[in-house]
């Protein structure tokens, strides 16, 4: 929710970035679905001016925002907005996700492959 | 030593309702036999596969809930397995689960009535929520 605003001077973006996820690099492969994640130009928004001025929303835990506990493999729409086009479970550093709620994610991703709610690979069909 | 489990199989597309009831039934008798209870069965429907398994693009879902020990589950997989209609089953156990969520669930309406009586202290549960989740 609360937007990072950009780094004044270049001197400061080096100690900024460092502490931000590592997410600039280019995205091989979205999620299905999810406005959360869906960056439209990039995920700095505008384009940077001279290396700075850019920002980003912070990303933050679906699960925790919305307080879902029950991560479950029966669940399979809510974890196909976890699930690349490709089948391959999204990382963290896409999503945002906390490390507990990622953990029982891909548990409960693997299950639903497993009985064939998920594809392994692919789309489904 | 009683746990939960949960058996989702999925059986063939082209199978009839009454073989269907019939398969049920033996499995329900199965559980008994082996010294288990059966909680409750719901028939998911009809759903397309992810993926082809033994080359059928559909499946009829059905969920299994079961309670006992490893022996009733070990039966059930054994005539899941043996039984030629049903193409793939899975077994999880969902009693620790379960029990994890309804502590949360407890802990929440405790951390509500507090809040609700002592609205000043809503930062202090905020902070204490990230052990409890992990």
């Amino acid at each position: 929710m609360t937007e990072e605003t950009k780094a004044p001077a270049p001197a400061v973006e080096g100690s900024t970035a460092s502490e931000r996820p590592r997410s600039d690099g280019p995205r091989h492969d979205g999620p299905r679905s999810g406005p959360r994640f869906g960056s439209r130009s990039g995920p700095g928004g505008p384009p940077r001016e001279g290396g700075r001025k850019f920002f980003r929303r912070k990303k933050v835990c679906k699960f925790c925002v919305e307080k879902i506990e029950n991560i479950n493999y029966k669940d399979y729409r809510m974890l196909g907005q976890f699930v690349a086009e490709s089948g391959k479970i999204v990382p963290r550093r896409l999503t945002g996700v906390c490390t507990p709620h990622q953990r029982r994610l891909s548990t409960a991703i693997k299950q639903a492959r497993n009985i064939a709610l998920l594809p392994f690979a692919g789309a489904s069909r | 030593m009683n746990r939960t489990y949960e058996l989702m199989f999925i059986v063939r597309p082209d199978m009839l309702d009454d073989d269907l009831d019939k398969l049920v039934s033996t499995l329900e008798s199965a559980v008994t036999t082996a010294g288990g209870a059966v909680k409750s069965v719901e028939r998911m429907g009809k759903r397309r596969l992810a993926y082809a398994v033994r080359r059928f693009h559909d499946g009829i879902y059905i969920l299994l809930t079961v309670e006992g020990g490893g022996a009733v589950v070990h039966e059930l997989e054994r005539r899941l397995r043996v039984t030629e209609p049903v193409i793939k089953f899975l077994t999880v156990r969902i009693d620790e689960e379960q029990k994890r969520l309804d502590k949360i669930k407890q802990l929440r309406e405790s951390r509500r009535k507090a809040s609700s009586t002592a609205p000043a202290l809503e930062a202090a549960p905020a902070a204490s929520e990230t052990p409890a989740t992990a």
